[in-house]
């Protein structure tokens, strides 16, 4: 038995996760118009190879990766490219951004793929620029470029492979579903990711509330023919367990150092999901164009997982889950304790939309927040051993000196503080403004430097340009005088 | 159009300010009625003031300061407030004994300070501190217990004592006043009596002080069921408690005949009170886990600290403001190690 | 009596000595204040606190000629970080002096550039690349949006433009402030 680790505060959650797992994976219609935001993913957006009015099918690559920390883009389905501007994205913002429009001809007619016989014909090297043309992406909600990821890079191989098929959050429940039904996908994924990573070990975690997906996995585990030094370990349900620093913790007992990254300790951590995609990719040639998208939620009659194209209206989604929403609540991409309200259902779904959550039971109230009564209650909570109170005194003070003294950049903003306030304080909001307050005051601070540096500069050279000019004053001056003084004697002599 | 949260998360715990108030005032109804039953019903008068008193001056202050007065009236601050100083104060107290000092309390001593969360000083404390040192007389005028007492203390006697400071029974209100058992254990070990005999004497009972024994046993008993129901952390409660026992401990060890024993200071005065119910006051004790440790176990060793070798017999109220003035250095030095910065 | 005030005297005298041997060997070199203060001003060589760029004003602040509010491309931020440096009351901004903007950055319009150059000459932070009778532009990372180039040019073609908010940089509202509505889904 693999001795387990644990993280401190959490919490236990009801994980209404019934709701949405009674029925298998359905695929949503096709709908008529795809718009596909050129930033699905944490980097650069991605530059578009086609124009407006071009015909593509199925999977042709749309938008190439631009710099290194991008992916490429892919047309989800066949039909024409109507639209390259500016529109309404899923974001807290609720602003635009670039995005491809395509009005799907009905077809699905696909492009020319070309599936790897043997990965192992490939050198890792060549096997991540594929992944990166294949437009992958981390798949539990972040959406990291997944081939940087498979790079030992420096530490030359990697310790473990870790597997993320916790799903912490309430009401998601793709994961789940993706291990229950494609668990051999899965492996073929993980299998590639080893050879890319150079891992001696790969460690698939499943939360203990998945009976039928530890199961699955352990059934194609034994059936795959790469099953050496690959193990199914099964972790208490406890939120945030899936949290990439906290699952490490449970796992392997060791913590990620402060500001580093789960690689300096050997470790790398994938998605499920990720992997299925790899092998699809790999295997097959089909670049990413779909995910398991969750639709759950109090008013959603027919809950459940769907395959969604990229770029599929999510009114679609919702009205093929017969969804019937109240104007109070609002409809949040991403779980209840890490998502965000989505200003209306016309947004398309992307590469980093995992559920799609409409009517939360026990929802937190939108009254006034009290003062903090200093019960401590949300440090207990604190899965990173923070002190949200004094995080909290110290952001709403403006003093975000203090509150970066204080650990704010290790908050993961997974909300167990916010859930038991007593005051109904909303501490996560809190932090994410004095996040993005910080960046911003050092920005300004760096522009601020370098304009001191340039007006310095420029009077520098203003003063050198007015010496310059007094200086051949004095020469003129001197030379008028030589000369002046030379004609008096000349006039002399004469 | 309705209104909703910006930010995640969108599920919450249902534990409210309200409840944690209303579940501590659920706790202390057992020792209270234990103290009408020893006592006399002097303190139920007192509370009942007391509260009166305290949301008048509440929504003064709420009115005055310009905030908004439904949420904050009802909390249950000023009550929990009201209710453990009226509990503190001797039964039979002047009623302008208790009224300046629940003002003193809820005006100076929280909303001075910016109001509820922010009042670096336990309310009760302060108001009983300043009591205690204004008014010295009134403020150690404790009742012996009813069995021990020849005058019946009724309700309408209560109430007479109380506002007009007249007793009916042609004796002075004065005299009808007797020393509890801390006082008596504190001056008789000045006399050099053994705590052996001191317990002989017809206040104390069984464990410790007649009453006061059976009114700290129930406060114990409130405590721990705030302790079931997740109201207050163990650690302030233990640490204190482990602390008092220690030192008493110790001491008495060494010289039984000149210490009493420990199981005398858990049951006697305010301190099953004091552990359970004003330590645990969250807004000024420590806020790190391994800092109300600290905070308990200083409580605990400044109270027997001042019961024995103070000007007092009864220390908890100074030593409670004496760590909450300790409260920000504990809370800088009880840091723990954030994921990922431990070596 | 006498030998009070002796002792006195003496106590006083070792005292003094001491604390001026610590004032000399424990003195603390840091940077002098007019650097500090010049430091926490953005820079922006606009004028608009009524000295001639930031340097002046720094300077003026350290002598304590001038209130620390006057400075409104700083704005709320800055005075605050000032007060803090001073250790002064924050005070609200100096409506004279003007008001908190958003950021604005200056763009020609080449269609109506004439080369002039007067407005290079201008700008304090050398921002506008161009030569005498070739196309001025501004360089829109180094502009700092002081609005100093507007006035001197003669035909009017610099607008100055509010910095877009795209996903990239828009910034978490302040839970300090009463939130917006929100709008509901339809």
């Amino acid at each position: 038995m693999r001795q387990l680790g644990s993280f401190p505060g959490g919490l236990v959650l009801d994980g209404q996760k019934s709701r949405s797992t009674a029925l298998a994976i359905r695929k949503v219609p096709l709908s008529k118009t795809l718009v596909l935001p050129l930033q699905q993913h944490i980097g650069a957006a991605a530059v578009p190879v086609v124009n407006v009015g071009d015909t593509v099918l199925k999977g042709q690559r749309i938008a190439k990766a631009d710099g290194h920390v991008s992916v490429c883009l892919h047309a989800p389905s066949s039909g024409q490219i109507t639209a390259i501007d500016q529109q309404a994205i899923p974001h807290p913002s609720g602003l635009s951004a670039p995005c491809i429009t395509i009005q799907t001809d009905g077809k699905e007619q696909w492009a020319e793929l070309n599936p790897i016989e043997n990965y192992q014909d490939c050198s890792d090297h060549d096997l991540r620029q594929l992944i990166r043309d294949a437009g992958i992406v981390g798949l539990g909600g972040a959406g990291f470029p997944s081939f940087i990821k498979l790079n030992p890079s420096v530490h030359h191989h990697v310790d473990t492979l870790i597997l993320n098929g916790v799903e912490c959050e309430p009401y998601i429940s793709c994961d789940d579903m993706l291990m229950r039904e494609r668990a051999q996908g899965i492996l073929d994924g993980v299998a590639i990711m080893r050879y890319a990573l150079k891992a001696k070990q790969c460690l698939i975690a499943i939360e203990d509330n998945k009976p039928e997906a530890i199961q699955a996995m352990k059934m194609a585990l034994s059936e795959h023919k790469e099953k050496d030094n690959i193990e199914i370990v099964v972790v208490p349900t406890r939120y945030p367990a899936g949290s990439e620093k906290q699952l490490i913790q449970v796992i392997t007992n060791k913590q990620v150092p402060a500001g580093g990254l789960p690689i300096d300790i050997g470790i790398v951590l994938h998605n499920v999901g990720t992997a299925y995609a790899i092998a699809r990719a790999v295997n097959f040639g089909e670049p990413l164009i779909s995910r398991i998208v969750t639709i759950t939620g109090k008013d959603v009659k027919n809950a459940g997982n769907l395959e969604v194209l990229f770029g599929t209206p999510i009114k679609d989604c919702l009205t093929f889950c017969e969804t019937k929403w109240q104007m109070a609540s609002p409809i949040i991409q991403g779980g209840p304790m890490m998502g965000y309200p989505l200003p209306n259902a016309d947004l398309p779904i992307t590469k980093t939309a995992n559920c799609i959550l409409v009517g939360v039971e026990q929802a937190a109230p939108t009254e006034q927040a009290m003062p903090c009564i200093r019960c401590g209650d949300c440090a207990t909570a604190c899965p990173v051993s923070l002190l949200p109170q004094q995080l909290y005194w110290h952001s709403k003070a403006k003093d975000l000196d203090k509150a970066v003294d204080y650990n704010l950049f290790d908050c993961i903003e997974c909300g167990c503080c916010n859930y038991v306030c007593p005051s109904e304080i909303p501490l996560v909001q809190y932090f994410k403004f004095a996040k993005t307050e910080t960046m911003n005051q050092q920005q300004e601070k760096q522009k601020s430097d370098a304009a001191r540096v340039r007006h310095e500069n420029r009077q520098a050279r203003q003063e050198m340009e007015k010496q310059e000019k007094e200086r051949r004053q004095q020469q003129r001056k001197a030379a008028l005088a030589a000369s002046k003084a030379a004609k008096q004697t000349d006039k002399a002599k004469v | 159009m309705g209104l909703f949260k910006l930010t995640p998360p969108y599920l919450s715990a249902s534990n409210r300010v309200t409840d944690h108030m209303v579940q501590l005032l659920l706790a202390l109804l057992p020792a209270i009625a234990a103290l009408t039953v020893f006592f006399g019903p002097g303190v139920l008068i007192n509370i009942g003031l007391a509260c009166i008193v305290a949301i008048l001056s509440e929504a003064a202050m709420l009115k005055l300061r310009g905030k908004p007065l439904k949420p904050f009236l009802t909390d249950g601050s000023a009550i929990v407030t009201a209710v453990l100083l009226a509990i503190a104060l001797p039964p039979l107290s002047p009623w302008w004994l208790t009224a300046i000092g629940i003002v003193f309390a809820i005006v100076f001593a929280k909303h001075l300070y910016g109001g509820l969360g922010y009042n670096p000083f336990n309310p009760a404390m302060v108001a009983y501190v300043l009591l205690l040192i204004s008014f010295p007389v009134e403020m150690t005028r404790w009742l012996p217990v009813v069995n021990l007492s020849n005058i019946d203390i009724t309700f309408a006697t209560a109430l007479q004592i109380i506002f007009t400071e007249q007793s009916p029974y042609q004796i002075a209100v004065d005299s009808l006043s007797g020393a509890t058992p801390l006082d008596i254990m504190k001056t008789q070990i000045g006399l050099a009596q053994t705590p052996e005999l001191i317990q002989q004497n017809s206040a104390f009972g069984l464990l410790a002080g007649q009453g006061w024994q059976w009114v700290n046993i129930w406060f114990a008993i409130g405590g721990l069921f705030l302790l079931y129901r997740k109201v207050i952390n163990w650690h302030i409660p233990f640490a204190m408690l482990f602390a008092l026992t220690f030192i008493s401990l110790i001491t008495w060890l060494i010289s039984p005949e000149t210490t009493a024993s420990p199981l005398f200071h858990l049951l006697s005065g305010g301190t099953m009170i004091g552990a359970f119910f004003i330590a645990t006051d969250p807004v000024s004790a420590a806020t790190t886990l391994k800092g109300r440790l600290i905070y308990g176990a200083g409580i605990g060793l400044l109270t027997y600290i001042i019961r024995v070798w103070g000007g007092y017999p009864d220390g908890i109220a100074f030593a409670v403001l004496l760590m909450n003035m300790l409260v920000p250095l504990i809370d800088d030095l009880t840091r723990s190690d954030v994921y990922g910065t431990k070596r | 009596m006498l030998t009070a005030i002796l002792a006195i005297t003496v106590l006083a005298l070792i005292f003094g000595l001491l604390l001026g041997f610590a004032s000399v060997r424990f003195k603390v070199e840091g940077d002098p204040i007019v650097e500090q203060i010049d430091k926490l001003l953005p820079q922006t060589q606009c004028g608009q606190c009524s000295f001639a760029g930031c340097r002046p004003y720094a300077e003026a602040i350290a002598e304590g000629e001038v209130d620390i509010n006057r400075c409104p491309p700083g704005g709320e931020a800055t005075i605050q970080a000032l007060a803090n440096l001073l250790e002064v009351d924050v005070k609200p901004l100096d409506e004279e002096c003007g008001v908190e903007q958003t950021k604005t950055l200056a763009v020609i319009d080449e269609q109506r550039c004439i080369g002039c150059t007067l407005c290079i000459q201008a700008c304090p932070v050398d921002a506008i690349l161009g030569a005498a009778k070739q196309m001025h532009t501004v360089i829109a990372d180094e502009c700092t949006g002081c609005d100093l180039c507007l006035p001197p040019c003669p035909v009017d073609c610099i607008d100055m433009v509010e910095v877009p908010i795209s996903p990239n940089n828009w910034r978490w509202p302040d839970p300090n402030e009463p939130e917006p509505k929100q709008v509901t889904p339809t």
